[in-house]
């Protein structure tokens, strides 16, 4: 039990993810989760708008089972499986974050500054909630596909639209990270 | 009863996330900062560990439970929609220290907040749906 409840190492993680996308090629479908925020505008009479959201969502409902799975393997995870919530990090990201204003960084999973409740419940904290929701849904549509489509399964199939992607995906995470971040907080 | 396969599948993704730290958002800030191995090393072995999947799913060394051949479609080609698409979910994923999935993970969690990143990434791809025709592809 102990192997279960310390934290996992990469080289534990990395096989178990690409089990899950073999498993989920095994049963017909695809490995890809931010096609669901798709399907949720579909059910939602997006249709109304475009035709783009005229789909027969039903043939995704896999992919809704999925995320279902996927909310309730957190909800295992971290209420029996988890002793502790304490992320060991390198010593410099905690240094580095603390001068941009993160204070505790690695106490728990999330920064309080972004996540807790007050935050979410301030216009400023809202707003970067929203915005970063706003980005990763408009961007992973528009790309094509998210971490677990281009940057597993594309990369693994030896894609170049993929491989472009993923160069987005870090052009715009390095952005994020060294440039704004420390503007924000 | 065709489901539950999938749901178990979800919960097995569910459990790595969380318990290799996936769904920090401080794990998503240090590995942008190149300061730790952890999640290229996550990334690294999952892609290596797929490749070899892919290679049998190619010979047909592998098929479905029901016996089909495994096809990979392809995805779209297209320099601005991959780049720049990239681009703007890069930026939000470091914000937001959360890709699609571990926003659902974290939800199982217990963290309230992510609902609103979860609205705004369906918002990100109605409007992305609204305005596809106006964008480079």
């Amino acid at each position: 039990m102990e192997y279960i409840t310390q934290p996992w190492a990469w080289y534990v993680a990395g096989p178990v993810i690409a089990f899950i996308m073999f498993l989920l090629f095994y049963f017909g479908e695809r490995f890809g989760v931010s096609s669901n925020l798709e399907t949720f505008c579909s059910i939602g009479g997006a249709g109304k708008f475009t035709d783009y959201f005229k789909i027969d969502w039903k043939q995704n409902s896999w992919n809704l089972i999925f995320v279902a799975g996927a909310i309730a393997g957190g909800f295992i995870a971290s209420n029996w499986l988890s002793p502790s919530d304490v992320v060991a990090l390198n010593p410099q990201t905690i240094q580095d974050l603390s001068d941009i204003g993160i204070a505790n960084a690695g106490a728990t999973y999330l920064p309080d500054e972004i996540f807790s409740i007050d935050t979410m419940l301030s216009v400023k904290g809202f707003f970067v909630l929203l915005i970063a929701g706003l980005m990763v849904g408009f961007g992973a549509r528009w790309a094509g596909g998210c971490t677990s489509g281009h940057a597993i399964v594309g990369l693994s199939n030896l894609e170049i639209p993929s491989l472009i992607s993923v160069i987005g995906f870090f052009i715009g995470g390095l952005v994020m990270t060294w440039f704004i971040l420390p503007l924000i907080f | 009863m065709k489901y539950i396969k999938f749901f178990l599948v979800g919960i097995l993704f569910g459990i790595v996330m969380s318990k290799a730290e996936i769904i920090s958002w401080f794990r998503i800030y240090e590995m942008f900062k190149f300061q730790s191995f952890h999640m290229y090393g996550i990334i690294g072995s999952a892609v290596l560990l797929g490749m070899v999947s892919m290679y049998f799913f190619r010979k047909n060394v592998v098929k479905t439970f029901e016996g089909n051949e495994i096809h990979v479609a392809p995805k779209k080609r297209g320099l601005y929609r991959n780049l720049l698409g990239g681009t703007l979910f890069g930026l939000g994923w470091a914000l937001a220290g959360a890709c699609p999935g571990p926003m659902f993970v974290l939800v199982g969690k217990g963290v309230v907040s992510i609902l609103v990143v979860i609205f705004g990434a369906t918002l990100g791809a109605f409007l992305y749906g609204l305005f596809k025709d106006k964008i480079p592809h």
